[in-house]
């Protein structure tokens, strides 16, 4: 049995007298690869930055690594990172610069940190715009850029909110082919935070399906496929539809 | 071709599994930064970069050469005046007219700096905050294993950097050149006068420059943070006086005073002019660079009865200029304080 690495217990964030994340349980184990599902505002991005200690929970605990974000948001922040949805770079600096910078802020010498983020960039496939100031990037370049950036300090579980968005087919291929391979290789964590069913079925070993603050679903494709319609062999379309059909809202 | 990248690719997967696992590259870092201290603490890592992007940045090099420009200017119309005034190089502090001395055509150093200051601080901050937040950099850097605060201290150490390079620059050049150009060394009291106008030069700059970060914190938008401090520039330095002249004509005394009326009147404007920090600064460097300044403010026969009229030693001249001093501190740390204050209550997402 794998050990956990992330675990959630009755986690809540309220806004005055809106409740954005409602009592949310949740474990990841280590190497696992989990997807965090739903439509905007259902509380995905407000469970990572809680995962993070950038916000204070309402009420319940997190503990990441072992460690509880709201006493020790560093020390998490040291063993996680985190790749923000829409990611900013130094305009005027080169992706080079802007990941020596952040291997810095972690600790890391400078010649060193040059030695590593010149194998990351390779690694993300940027090697030959390493001389170019990132405000000339494109989305795509930026968002793996972003890859490189999490990956820099030798994370043990990466969040990643919304990495695809704005990225072409092809290039949404390699970036999930490379996440694969980092799982695999290193036996990192990922939180995966999207809303494109298709990528998160394609990577994903289990799902938590997030609707209003709440996690409606939990488990991997199958088995929640077994659970709703009785067979094991609908796609994470129907199950995802299937909590938003009949209901009074319609997401999307 | 493909072979090429396979070996390229197993290579960098070995680079890869060599620098984990983690826990042992943490070990191994920590043992490392106590044999050698070259590993640079973040929070310096973060103003040495800050440092570097106003140094690069258009706006500061603008505000520094036009700086520079008005220095060489009232350095030039000084020089030119003492010349006029020859024969008066015994008088003491000679050298400290350098930085007051004007024929009328260009204002001194001092008034400049009173004028410029506050744009130079306002143009070193006013986008602080909100363009980190506005390019999203801001959640990526808070998501690294830093404090909340050391990017507001950074940002606020690192200006104060640049402003007091800045201004040392500047005021030792212009020192430089007056010994050139005049041929008599400064003398201890001067030098330490200067050191002090440059010091309260760099706390006046740095009141502006809070005000514009904690604009920076409150709006979004930088164009109307640096709208706002543009606006409270110059509520200070055209209206206020205005207005305080306003209030002193319409609340003048009438009909017979003693003089104690007049002085107490007097003090009262002046008590009100006081809220401006520019006359906060004015006040201070006139006393400071010019020692036979020996009040600020009215005083009566009485009291003036029996002064000597002689230059104060600069002790007493720092004592009079101390709370003056003071207020311009207390005034950049309660801005600084509110900025930081708000600055970590707030939430960060992304952008």
């Amino acid at each position: 049995m794998a050990e956990t690495i992330i675990e959630l217990v009755n986690l809540t964030k309220k806004y005055r007298s809106f409740t954005a994340v409602d009592h949310i349980d949740l474990t990841v184990e280590k190497g696992e690869i989990f997807g965090l599902l739903g439509p905007n505002g259902a509380g995905k991005s407000t469970t990572i930055l809680m995962m993070l200690g950038l916000t204070e929970p309402t009420e319940g605990w997190a503990r990441v690594c072992g460690i509880n974000p709201s006493r020790n948001p560093i020390d998490v922040k040291r063993r996680v990172g985190y790749l923000p949805e829409d990611v900013g770079f130094y305009d005027d600096r080169t992706g080079l610069e802007n990941l020596v910078y952040t291997a810095m802020l972690n600790c890391i010498p400078e010649t060193e940190a040059a030695e590593k983020a010149k194998v990351l960039l390779q690694r993300v496939g940027l090697e030959n715009v390493d001389g170019k100031k990132t405000g000339k990037y494109s989305k795509g370049m930026r968002q793996r850029l972003g890859l490189a950036d999490v990956l820099i300090k030798n994370p043990e579980v990466i969040i990643l909110d919304e990495p695809t968005s704005g990225i072409d087919p092809q290039g949404v291929r390699s970036f999930l082919d490379l996440i694969l391979e980092l799982r695999d290789e290193h036996g990192l964590t990922v939180l995966f935070s999207s809303h494109n069913l298709h990528q998160v079925e394609q990577v994903c070993d289990r799902i938590g399906i997030f609707v209003e603050g709440k996690i409606r679903a939990l488990g991997n494709i199958p088995a929640l496929s077994q659970q709703l319609f009785g067979t094991a062999d609908h796609g994470l379309e129907d199950i995802y539809n299937s909590f938003f059909e009949g209901g009074t809202e319609h997401h999307e | 071709m493909k072979e090429e990248r396979n070996i390229m690719n197993k290579k960098l997967q070995e680079n890869f599994r060599n620098r984990r696992p983690f826990q042992d590259a943490v070990t191994e870092r920590s043992s490392e930064s106590s044999n050698k201290t070259k590993i640079k603490h973040p929070f310096w890592v973060m103003v040495g970069k800050e440092i570097s992007d106003q140094v690069r940045s258009w706006r500061f090099i603008i505000m520094g050469v036009l700086i520079a420009l008005t220095c060489l200017g009232s350095l030039y119309t000084a020089l030119a005046q003492f010349s006029k005034q020859s024969g008066s190089a015994e008088d003491a502090f000679f050298f400290l007219n350098l930085f007051t001395l004007s024929d009328g055509t260009l204002p001194p150093f001092t008034v400049f700096i009173s004028f410029l200051g506050p744009l130079l601080g306002i143009s070193l901050g006013f986008d602080a905050i909100n363009s980190e937040q506005n390019r999203g950099t801001l959640s990526r850097l808070l998501s690294q294993p830093i404090y909340r605060d050391y990017v507001i201290n950074a940002k606020f150490v690192a200006d104060l950097i640049v402003i007091s390079s800045l201004f040392l620059t500047l005021g030792l050049l212009v020192l430089g050149s007056g010994l050139i150009a005049l041929g008599i060394p400064p003398t201890g009291d001067e030098l330490a006068r200067l050191i002090f106008f440059i010091l309260v030069s760099i706390i006046y700059v740095a009141f502006w420059l809070n005000l514009s970060i904690l604009f920076s914190v409150v709006f979004r938008q930088a164009a109307t943070s640096a709208l706002s401090g543009i606006a409270i520039w110059l509520f200070f330095s055209i209206f206020y006086n205005m207005i305080v002249d306003l209030l002193a004509k319409a609340m003048a005394p009438k009909g017979m005073l003693t003089e104690g009326q007049v002085v107490e009147f007097q003090n009262f404007v002046l008590g009100l002019m006081r809220f401006n920090p520019s006359q906060l600064f004015s006040e201070a460097t006139i006393t400071l660079l010019m020692p036979s300044v020996r009040s600020l403010g009215a005083l009566t026969m009485e009291q003036i009865e029996g002064a000597l009229p002689t230059p104060l030693p600069i002790g007493q001249s720092l004592l009079m200029v101390w709370p003056q001093v003071t207020g311009l501190v207390a005034g950049s740390i309660l801005l600084f304080g509110l900025g930081y204050y708000l600055f970590m209550r707030r939430e960060v997402r992304s952008r």
